[in-house]
């Protein structure tokens, strides 16, 4: 909301500065967005008429203008290019001398052989405005030679305040003067609402026929107003410095006194409304046109006024087009009203729409409020467009809220705020802000919220209101006293961040990508997965929740590709959402991409590109951490985004965490990439759990290593062979690895040859050689048997 | 025995013109070996009376002893010869860079969000986390935010379609703040509770200044007798920690539907100084948290006793920290994971 701080001053004037009152506001819990003056800095420019006109002799855009409102009195010649310039017209005036924004001094000039002496203004010459179209038009009583700043006030600054939602009686000039008058303990301005008594008896019947949507309902009939005639010049101006535009007096009026009081009101044309006034929920299938032309389908329960008929108006956000003040309109039925926060809330948005009434509506106005500006708006339009006023006509019903009934312990305020604050400060504060006592014992207080404050309703609330005046950071500080119970400490679970490091001195560098993406994108990657769509995205490609982390992890890879990256190593870690029968699983992931050579380009580096085994040895490495390797197992294994002939799945003990391999070729062509990229996502799940160490102790006797290369059909695993080894050659096998794989010339084109190397040791004593070449047979028995193996 | 001197004299020679161990190996065979030429020269000492031999056998021995001992001289020399030689030939230029292993690093956002839970182990917060696809009740109405509060304009929220959610009848959001973990852990622990939620939140909004997904630290404590002193405290300690720098710190009153009474928080700008700046857009200070007392609507919703207990709650915006932090001027560039920003982390 925006406030002249010279309209906010005419309600409150504390004998401070503007930067002490935003200040004031700041610490009060009012953020003032933005402090703007009024107008530019500018000197020298006054109320000037054009008093007569003609055409430049030499050019056609420009106009010679003899201009009344030189401080001299004499007229004075002005070569003027704005097309909206003519006779009679007032506008500023700079003269010689005069200094404008921007450091532009008006001198006298010679324009194309002509004399000029002086300018005349647009509002944006003089940063008083957006309006450039042409000359700033004043209105017609403007007195000539007045100096332009005096005249309009322009010494004035624009506060924008941000007000938090809880603050709904903030969102007035009234409103923001109550807090300044609390802060500084100084009386606030009455309204000057006068009763206006009735000149006519014209009423209208209403009915409240919406229980507690609407408990309160004034209104009254105005006849025979002059709606043409013009808003005075300091309503329009209050109306600009607020951010709103003229529009006709009536609504004027209207928007004045909800800027000034915070009472939305509206005004229908009489002869619209159809013998009474409802309010009343809409019916199935009732439509409105608003006033923005908008043809809008009522939802039932939409809290609505209506007549006899049917729908005028939805209530306490919009007028509908049919009944609003025209041109025509001669009389008027003024409404001024208390609706329910709860009738309105999410209304408005439900049509799309969000309006200064329903703003505040939502937020509560003062349900004492109505009367005060019914009052107020008919005094100001009587003095504007005339006409007879009739009575207000006031319907209540049982559902008007009570003011809230609040207990405050002195012992709360001790305890919430670690001070002694005694009672009469505590009394003070909470009457300056308009609670009353309603009763007192030992410790403790109870207070009745004021009408305007639909914040306050418990006792946090009132230490809130203690603790804002009294001052934040005046409040005391200190930390929570914390006992030293030491808490159990497990050993058994890794820390992401040990996984994450790990990767990372392995040259992965962490990424964070978006958790929504293209749903084009997510389909190539895992058409088997129905996602989870947003209902509404900010764009078509961030439209459903990743199911898996590698569509992110190839785009960064394709983005950075783009960038003259040869290299990359990434990794991320997060929730991916999976549909399925249970519901959506949210599963912690971890994944990862290489792409490009093995090793940085150097003088020392092989510069093979990576493969699979470069991938696979990092995951090995990150097991490795687990301190249990052992229970994690790879198979061979597909996945729609990679590669069928080169793709792995990793089991834990027979349970699926994850997938690595070579991105699919037609994929990798789909999304334009070259060759060689590989990837890995795992759940994080147990991958996160570890072994905590248990010592075996050390044999100190001499381990014995054979070697056997075997000839076995290509197509066996060698994960497989080495596993069923394992499982014959005796509990003294302490190490066997596969030291070389040989397939090509001079051997079966069939068949593969697999170099292991055998380790065996006895804890307690040397293994001779008679039990190793007889460990040996058994292997070589067994593997002849079941893979029809050969020494080669 | 003039012989000796003259073998001597000749073995000497040989000595020092020797230019290699085996060269110099040969001289000490011939002539110090058990047949060399001046061991020779003891056969001779039978022919000698008993009286001369003791004589011509000391001149003998003499005669070895400086040919052994100019033999050791000159081998220290060249074995130290050939492993200068040795060293020579094996020089390298140790100021070619090394067998390249690069590293990697952490993403800004990570480094960050493990600064603060660092430093908020220190006095034993734990850290809790929870489901990025939250549910209405956790997100909003456990929060003292019920549907069609104006407060909910204040998230622009992301709805998702809920066909593929268990429990129909509730609407489903991506989580607007880390908040509701800190129900979900209310709702299954009795205080006290001391906990930070890390984690990625989400908002309809994207500009300059918003990303549709970030990162925050909601912060809650809760036990008895937590007061709005304790807050303030823990806050402005957290900030001079996080920022190493001894900046003012003030509180604002403000509004969150599930603290009361809310704060902003502001820090005095750590680019300024307080001066004022492009930073704190000419304020001097920057807001950079929201926190308060928790509201006693929410304890109630997870099942503790407010009457009992008091707690406090704070959020922090780790994107924010860390552009603050490290001088990022550009929000969007934490997800564009471009790695020659990445890397500078």
């Amino acid at each position: 909301m925006k406030v002249s701080e010279s309209w906010l001053r005419e309600w409150i004037n504390p004998d401070i500065s503007t930067h002490e009152v935003i200040d004031q506001l700041t610490m009060a819990g009012i953020e003032v967005d933005a402090a703007e003056p009024v107008a530019g800095a500018f000197s020298g420019v006054v109320v000037g008429q054009i008093v007569s006109i003609a055409p430049h002799p030499d050019a056609d855009k420009l106009r010679v203008c003899q201009v009344a409102g030189h401080p001299d009195g004499a007229e004075v010649q002005v070569v003027c290019g704005a097309p909206n310039a003519r006779a009679g017209l007032k506008v500023p005036f700079a003269t010689v001398g005069a200094q404008l924004p921007g450091d532009f001094k008006i001198k006298k000039a010679k324009l194309r052989g002509v004399e000029s002496f002086g300018m005349l203004c647009a509002q944006t010459e003089l940063e008083a405005g957006d309006d450039d179209d042409g000359l700033w038009e004043l209105v017609e009583d403007a007195p000539v030679g007045t100096d332009l700043r005096e005249y309009l006030n322009l010494d004035d600054t624009v506060i924008e305040v941000d007000i938090t939602p809880n603050r709904g009686d903030c969102l007035s000039v009234r409103g923001l003067a109550r807090e300044l008058g609390v802060i500084n303990r100084l009386p606030v301005t009455q309204v000057q609402a006068p009763q206006v008594p009735a000149v006519i008896d014209d009423t209208l019947p209403v009915t409240l026929e919406a229980g507690e949507a609407c408990s309160r309902y004034l209104g009254r009939i105005i006849r025979g107003v002059a709606v043409d005639a013009p808003s005075p010049l300091w309503l329009q101006e209050k109306l600009r410095r607020a951010g709103l535009r003229s529009i006709d007096a009536i609504v004027d009026v209207t928007n004045y006194v909800l800027l000034e009081l915070g009472q939305p009101m509206h005004a229908f044309d009489l002869a619209k409304i159809d013998g009474a006034v409802r309010v009343r929920e809409a019916r199935v299938g009732e439509r409105l046109t608003l006033l923005d032309e908008q043809d809008i389908e009522l939802s039932p329960g939409t809290l609505i006024i209506a007549d006899n008929r049917g729908p005028l108006a939805v209530a306490g956000i919009m007028g509908g087009l049919a009944s609003s003040v025209t041109a025509q309109t001669r009389d008027i039925f003024l409404e001024s009203a208390f609706f329910n926060p709860l009738a309105i809330a999410g209304r408005a948005r439900s049509y799309g729409l969000h309006t200064d009434s329903s703003h505040r509506f939502e937020r509560g106005v003062d349900y004492e409020l109505a009367r005060t500006a019914i009052e107020r708006a008919t005094g100001l339009l009587l003095e504007i467009v005339g006409g007879q006023p009739g009575p207000v006509i006031e319907q209540v019903n049982e559902h008007l809220p009570q003011p809230a009934a609040i207990e405050l312990r002195e012992e709360r305020i001790a305890s919430g705020l670690d001070i002694q604050m005694d009672a009469a400060t505590v009394e003070d504060i909470l009457g300056r802000l308009g609670f009353t006592e309603t009763a007192t014992s030992a410790g403790q207080w109870r207070f009745a919220a004021p009408s305007w404050r639909f914040d306050c309703s418990i006792e946090a609330d009132l230490l809130e209101e203690l603790a804002r005046i009294y001052g934040y950071n005046r409040l005391p500080t200190k930390v929570p006293g914390q006992s030293m119970d030491i808490k159990p400490h497990t050993e058994s679970r890794l820390k992401l961040g040990a996984l994450r490091r790990h990767l990372i001195s392995r040259g992965y560098q962490e990424v964070v990508t978006y958790s929504f993406i293209d749903p084009k994108l997510c389909a190539q990657f895992e058409p088997q997965i129905d996602p989870v769509v947003l209902q509404n995205p900010i764009s078509a490609d961030m439209g459903v929740m990743r199911t898996s982390l590698l569509p992110g992890l190839v785009s960064t890879l394709r983005y950075n590709l783009n960038r003259q990256q040869q290299r990359v190593r990434l990794f991320e870690s997060g929730q991916k959402f999976v549909p399925g029968s249970g519901g959506v699983a949210q599963e912690p992931t971890l994944a990862g991409l290489v792409y490009g050579p093995v090793a940085e380009e150097s003088w020392a580096n092989e510069s093979r590109a990576a493969d699979f085994f470069d991938l696979k040895g990092d995951i090995e490495a990150l097991l490795g951490l687990t301190g249990q390797a052992a229970r994690f197992d790879f198979q061979a294994a597909t996945h729609p985004a990679l590669h069928p002939g080169q793709t792995a799945q990793l089991l834990f003990e027979g349970e699926r965490l994850g997938v690595l391999g070579a991105l699919h070729p037609q994929l990798q062509d789909d999304l334009d990439l070259p060759e060689g990229v590989f990837a890995f996502e795992l759940s994080l799940k147990s991958l996160l759990s570890a072994r905590v160490p248990a010592f075996t102790p050390l044999s100190r006797f001499p381990a014995v290593r054979r070697d056997l290369a075997l000839l076995v059909g290509r197509d066996l695993p060698v994960s497989e062979l080495l596993a069923s080894i394992k499982n014959v050659a005796g509990e003294h096998l302490s190490d066997l690895k596969v030291f070389d794989l040989y397939m090509g010339k001079g051997i079966d084109p069939h068949r593969k040859s697999v170099a292991l190397g055998l380790t065996f040791q006895h804890p307690s004593r040397t293994l001779n050689d008679e039990e190793i070449n007889g460990f040996i047979e058994r292997v070589m028995d067994h593997v002849t048997q079941t893979y029809g193996a050969t020494l080669r | 025995m003039e012989n000796l001197a003259a073998l001597t004299e000749e073995a000497l020679k040989l000595v020092d013109s020797a230019d290699d161990l085996a060269a110099l190996d040969k001289v000490r065979v011939e002539y110090l070996g058990k047949k060399g030429l001046i061991s020779a020269q003891a056969k001779m000492l039978g022919k000698l009376s008993p009286e001369e031999r003791p004589a011509a056998g000391a001149k003998i021995n003499e005669a070895k002893q400086q040919v052994q001992l100019r033999l050791d001289e000159v081998k220290a020399r060249l074995e130290r010869q050939a492993i200068e030689a040795k060293l020579a030939q094996e020089t390298i230029d140790v100021t070619l860079p090394g067998r390249a292993r690069d590293t990697g690093g952490l993403h800004p956002v990570t480094r960050t969000l493990e600064r603060i839970a660092e430093i908020f182990a220190q006095v034993g917060y734990e850290v809790a986390e929870g489901p990025e696809i939250e549910d209405d009740h956790h997100n909003f109405e456990a929060l003292n935010i019920p549907a069609h509060h104006p407060a909910r304009a204040m998230h622009d929220t992301f709805y998702v379609e809920d066909k593929h959610f268990a429990t129909t009848g509730s609407s489903y959001v991506l989580r607007t703040h880390t908040s509701p973990v800190q129900v979900r852990v209310m709702e299954t622990n009795q205080p006290p509770i001391r906990i930070i939620c890390p984690g990625r939140v989400y908002r309809c909004d994207s500009d300059l200044t918003h990303t549709p997904m970030f990162h925050q630290v909601e912060g809650l404590v809760v036990d008895k007798n937590i007061s709005f002193a304790d807050l303030k405290g823990t806050v402005d300690q957290f900030l001079k920690s996080f920022f190493e720098v001894d900046a003012p710190v003030r509180f604002r009153p403000s509004y969150f539907p599930f603290t009361e009474p809310s704060a902003e928080v502001d820090i005095g700008c750590t680019q300024c100084h307080g001066k004022g700046c492009r930073v704190c857009k000419y304020t001097g200070w920057i807001e950079i948290m929201g926190c308060g007392m928790v509201h006693p609507n929410v304890f109630s919703a997870s099942g503790i006793d407010p009457e009992v207990y008091t707690g406090f709650a704070f959020g922090i915006g780790v994107e924010r920290m860390a552009m603050l932090r490290y001088g990022v001027n550009d929000l969007r560039l934490f997800f564009e994971n471009d790695l020659k920003f990445l890397q500078q982390f």
